[in-house]
């Protein structure tokens, strides 16, 4: 197997690992907000490298020009960050309990002041500090 | 120069365009190239009225240097995010953090919040307050979720200086 045979095979590997351990991490982890980590970022690089595996195949093996990988990872890479950011947002905003050991749960309801846009005495003295 | 800009609002969302079509056609041929001139004309033409200006790029060295630096990142934070899946859950040490911020302008702020989101252990959460004035121009937080908060202050430094600290210089706001 020539080396760039072997690139492919790796990238095809490693992506596939990458988006089993990213869906792995949406049933072993213990609650919504963290479940959400698995999939905004293992899912997002496991995609990437079967991309580029594709890419490498398509172009160097099959001999034929072809791009429209870059178009799966544009949309991947855009679309990732704005699911998670709107999934977030309503289960904070339906305010679902996170796990116990949570630190800094009450920035949960000093979100709902912020939201109102009353700013926050603490919030401010964070802000002069910087 | 009037008709120019009267045809082509904007350029790059025209560029953009043509250049996708022609991905997803995979093809140059004479027929693919008109449909995708016809789309790059007409499509910015229905949605400017829909668009809020937004503030041009102006250095595009950082801003390449800015996607590379967010790559690498991303690896990073795979790793990261594995390691701490595959352990057990207790010792997971999740938490809330408010980033105070500095830019008000909405493009900067997307890709900052998208940013956080793909790099090592934090999930963008919300922009506060909400922006119901375009031009407003009161402070802005970002409330993020933290998957293992080991040290906050840390952690809210490396992100103003490591990602909000570039978008600034690229905006220039």
């Amino acid at each position: 197997m020539s080396l760039l045979e072997w690139s492919i095979a790796i990238l095809v590997m490693a992506g596939a690992l990458f988006v089993l351990l990213g869906s792995f991490a949406l049933i072993k982890l213990p609650d919504f907000y963290t479940r959400l980590h698995g999939p905004t970022k293992a899912t997002t690089l496991g995609l990437g490298s079967l991309v580029l595996a594709s890419m490498l195949f398509f172009n160097f093996v099959q001999q034929q020009l072809s791009l429209q990988q870059f178009l799966i990872a544009l949309f991947l890479f855009i679309s990732a960050p704005v699911t998670a950011y709107m999934l977030i947002k309503v289960a904070l905003h339906q305010k679902l309990v996170p796990m116990l050991n949570t630190r800094h749960q009450d920035l949960m309801k000093q979100r709902d002041n912020l939201a109102k846009g009353n700013d926050l005495p603490t919030v401010e003295k964070l802000a002069d500090s910087d | 120069m009037r008709l120019l800009n009267t045809l082509l609002p904007t350029p790059a969302r025209s560029l953009l365009l043509f250049v996708v079509w022609l991905l997803l056609n995979n093809s140059i041929a004479p027929i693919h190239l008109l449909v995708a001139a016809l789309l790059a004309l007409v499509i910015p033409q229905l949605t400017v009225s829909f668009r809020d200006p937004q503030p041009p790029i102006r250095r595009w060295g950082l801003a390449v240097r800015y996607i590379a630096r967010v790559l690498i990142d991303i690896v990073l934070a795979n790793l990261q995010v594995i390691q701490l899946v595959l352990g057990p859950n207790k010792n997971l040490r999740p938490g809330f953090v408010l980033v105070p911020l500095s830019m008000t302008e909405a493009l900067p702020l997307t890709i900052l919040a998208g940013t956080v989101s793909l790099t090592p252990g934090t999930v963008s959460a919300e922009i506060l307050p909400y922006q119901l004035d375009a031009t407003s121009s009161a402070p802005k937080y970002l409330l993020l979720h933290v998957l293992d908060l080991q040290n906050e202050a840390e952690l809210v430094a490396s992100i103003k200086q490591r990602y909000e600290q570039p978008l600034k210089e690229i905006f220039q706001c």
